[in-house]
């Protein structure tokens, strides 16, 4: 539970074969970055629009090859604004669509997934980060757009951002990111890193077959009864494609069931509210995490760690001798997992969050154990990823601090 | 044609009327011509995608019937773009004002007359942004006074129809809203023909272009429309020089080249011979 | 003679159909609101339900 499952393959000729569990996994050496379009085309991705941007450009270029030969569309449009844009349009039609880009293109992206968020248009936007603000120290890593993707647009809206910490994860949570998009019609952000994006490992692709695959629910109401905002009991409307039988309206602006532009407050406050609960009444689909440690023990320190973070957090846990240090790694980072943060913190002295950002998720553990356990922080912006020694480095400091 | 009378009623969504558009706005006539020119072509609603961005023209799709994509400000190109790309069997009609489309949205509009992907976008111009209070756009006359150029406007307009010629649309017209039988024909002939089409609709904004500029009521805006429109084939367009505010109505620029969709599968079907091969 | 029927609910009382009708068929109330003073005049050419920007009104064939 809360582990995420396997993902998938496509034929390539330099694939090679082993029997590793299926006898058609394929083992290849991958790079992040194509390791997340090899996960999107073998989600069943059919359309991709881009702008160029380091250090995402890779995953546009196998795009551009993989999407094409599977019979799909890649595009590059003349900005991330109209990327997006073009994303939504695609996935009204019907076919899985995604874009993928870093921090500044993220940043114009903004405005666009406030769309997709309030007309409820499944699709997967990969952002793999790099340091900011602006500019910044091009293209080298950072994990601050935490908070962006969370809380990049204006007004009160909720979608689902995962984190992947190794080239397996990015193939994996790519599946994983189309998968709960098409289930609960939100935008899924991909919250990569330049570090996880440009390292090469090997990668297990498993037999397609074995790929768990969600498509989004479609009507079956007769067309003339089809309300493309009335929400099933699970709070998910079904979503009709632009040219079938079922003729619906999408709208930026506030709107009823019907789609139509609407300004009722009850309608709007009750809008609002389902955008929330048909998330937070299925964490249980949505939150992911690892615990790199034995869930038996108590633990002396308990890392939280994400994305690129999880490596060295790992690599300086081992090294804490005489102590017990355990790594909690977030998958999802929204939702924020409170409930199982919170049940691993149960079990540790002390936490410590080790980030590549100011403190932006440490924020968050403090919100959610902060009055229990003593939460300690581990921010740096510099454009550099964390040494497992600097890390145990903090961890000594700490245990001093806690005596 | 007696049964465009009422055939045309198909594609309206009566129950949202009456609309929210001001007396004498010209939005409301674009949006009959609209109606006539998809009943003309008698394309099922259901294959249809109107597409719009923000503005007095851009609510437009509540009034509609078909399918629609309510956008953001500048960007209905584009989500047509996304849906045109994908399902090249639909019919996409995106429409925008000339904040939306020309100001806001340039560099999408050039984009998708150079990519002359096969879509018609129907540019209501009314020189000002209306929703906001009748501030400068691209397309405000040289010297006009808006709601933020106080004392004219200083900077020179955009011709949305050279523009979007220049870029590659396969289609280019300009239409207004006194002209409507025209306005229908231009509208309907840029939604039959393949590649990207454009129409600009001239329209009267009595309530701030009109008002500011002391043109008149909608009644006065209109007979402007008509002195100062010059359809392209008459004698007075062979003349030469056309005088000062006046302006070329007609269909502006045609031409055959390939649509993006086209050039796109040719482009797909050599990706799909070598991905049969390698398997 | 034609059947013109003019929708209240949706005029807005801009004048186009009154400034613009070919034949004059239609005055103004004294609201602005447009009446139809001469119906048999009315050659059903339907420009005035065209350039009717709010959709407000309904001619009938020529002789309905």
């Amino acid at each position: 539970m809360n582990e995420p499952a396997n993902g998938s393959k496509i034929k390539d000729k330099n694939e090679s074969t082993v029997g590793r569990g299926s006898k058609e996994t394929r083992r290849l050496f991958l790079q992040g970055n194509e390791a997340i379009a090899e996960g999107a085309v073998a989600a069943g991705a059919r359309f991709y629009a881009g702008y160029p941007i380091t250090p995402s450009s890779e995953i546009a270029e196998v795009c551009s090859e993989k999407l094409l030969e599977a019979g799909g569309v890649y595009i590059q449009m003349e900005d991330e604004l109209g990327s997006i844009a073009a994303v939504i349009g695609a996935s009204l039609t019907g076919v899985k669509a995604f874009t993928a880009t870093s921090g500044p293109g993220f940043s114009l992206m903004q405005e666009n997934l406030g769309v997709a968020i309030l007309g409820e248009v499944p699709c997967v936007v990969v952002n793999v980060q790099r340091s900011g603000p602006s500019t910044g120290l091009a293209t080298r890593p950072a994990q601050a757009d935490v908070m962006q993707a969370r809380w990049g647009r204006h007004g009160d809206q909720h979608l689902i951002v995962l984190s992947p910490a190794t080239v397996q994860e990015c193939f994996e949570l790519t599946v994983t990111a189309f998968n709960l998009a098409e289930r609960f019609r939100v935008p899924v952000v991909l919250l990569a890193d330049e570090i996880v994006a440009h390292m090469r490992e090997n990668v297990a692709l498993p037999d397609p077959a074995q790929i768990k695959i969600v498509n989004r629910k479609k009507p079956t109401c007769p067309p003339e009864e089809y309300l493309p905002f009335k929400p099933d009991p699970d709070g998910v409307p079904p979503l009709a494609d632009f040219g079938s039988a079922y003729v619906f309206h999408v709208t930026s602006s506030m709107h009823g069931e019907r789609g139509y532009s609407q300004n009722d407050p009850a309608n709007a406050q009750a809008k609002i509210r389902r955008l929330f609960t048909k998330l937070e009444n299925h964490l249980d689909e949505i939150l992911l995490v690892k615990h790199h440690y034995n869930r038996e023990e108590e633990l002396d320190l308990l890392i939280v760690a994400f994305g690129c973070t999880v490596r060295p957090a790992r690599a300086a846990a081992l090294r804490a001798f005489g102590r017990k240090v355990g790594v909690l790694q977030l998958i999802t980072l929204w939702p924020f997992p409170d409930a199982l943060v919170a049940q691993a913190a149960a079990r540790a002295r002390a936490l410590l969050v080790p980030e590549l950002n100011m403190g932006q998720v440490g924020r968050e553990v403090e919100r959610v154990v902060g009055k229990a356990k003593p939460v300690f922080g581990l921010p740096k912006s510099n454009g550099e990823g964390f040494t497992p020694g600097e890390i145990s480095a903090r961890i000594e400091e700490v245990f001093a601090c806690l005596g | 044609m007696p049964g465009l009378k009422t055939a045309w009623k198909e594609y309206l969504e009566e129950s949202m009327l009456p609309h929210m558009w001001c007396p004498g706005c010209g939005n409301g006539i674009a949006l009959g011509a609209l109606t006539r020119a998809l009943a003309e072509l008698k394309l099922p609603r259901h294959k249809v995608v109107v597409v719009t961005g923000i503005g007095c023209w851009g609510k437009a799709d509540d009034y509609l019937s078909t399918n629609a994509l309510h956008g953001t400000h500048g960007r209905a190109l584009a989500f047509a773009t996304g849906v045109k790309a994908a399902r090249p069997e639909l019919t996409v009609v995106v429409l925008m004002g000339d904040g939306d489309g020309a100001t806001i949205g340039g560099n999408h509009l050039i984009h998708a007359a150079r990519r002359n992907i096969d879509l018609t976008a129907v540019v209501v111009n009314n020189y000002n942004y209306g929703m906001t209070g009748g501030q400068v756009s691209a397309t405000t006359p040289a010297g006009a006074i808006t709601s933020t150029t106080r004392y004219g406007n200083p900077e020179r307009d955009f011709d949305l129809c050279r523009l979007v010629e220049a870029a590659g649309a396969n289609y280019v017209a300009r239409g207004t809203v006194y002209h409507v039988p025209q306005l229908d024909r231009l509208i309907r002939d840029g939604i039959a023909k393949k590649g990207f089409s454009f129409i600009e609709v001239v329209s009267p904004c009595p309530t701030h272009f009109g008002r500011r500029n002391r043109l008149g009521p909608a009644v006065q805006m209109m007979k402007l429309l008509k002195e100062r429109a010059v359809h392209v084939g008459s004698a007075a367009a062979k003349g030469g020089e056309l005088p000062e505010g006046s302006f070329f109505i007609g269909k502006l620029a045609e031409r055959d080249d390939p649509d993006f969709n086209t050039s796109y599968e040719k482009m797909r079907k050599k990706a799909l011979a070598k991905g049969t091969e390698s398997s | 003679m034609c059947q013109i029927k003019i929708d209240p609910k949706r005029c807005k009382h801009c004048g186009i159909c009154i400034a613009f009708c070919p034949q004059e068929v239609f005055g103004a109330d004294c609201r602005g609101a447009p009446v139809v003073e001469r119906a048999e005049k009315c050659t059903a050419c339907g420009l005035c339900v065209m350039r009717c920007p709010d959709f407000a009104l309904e001619v009938g064939e020529k002789g309905k």
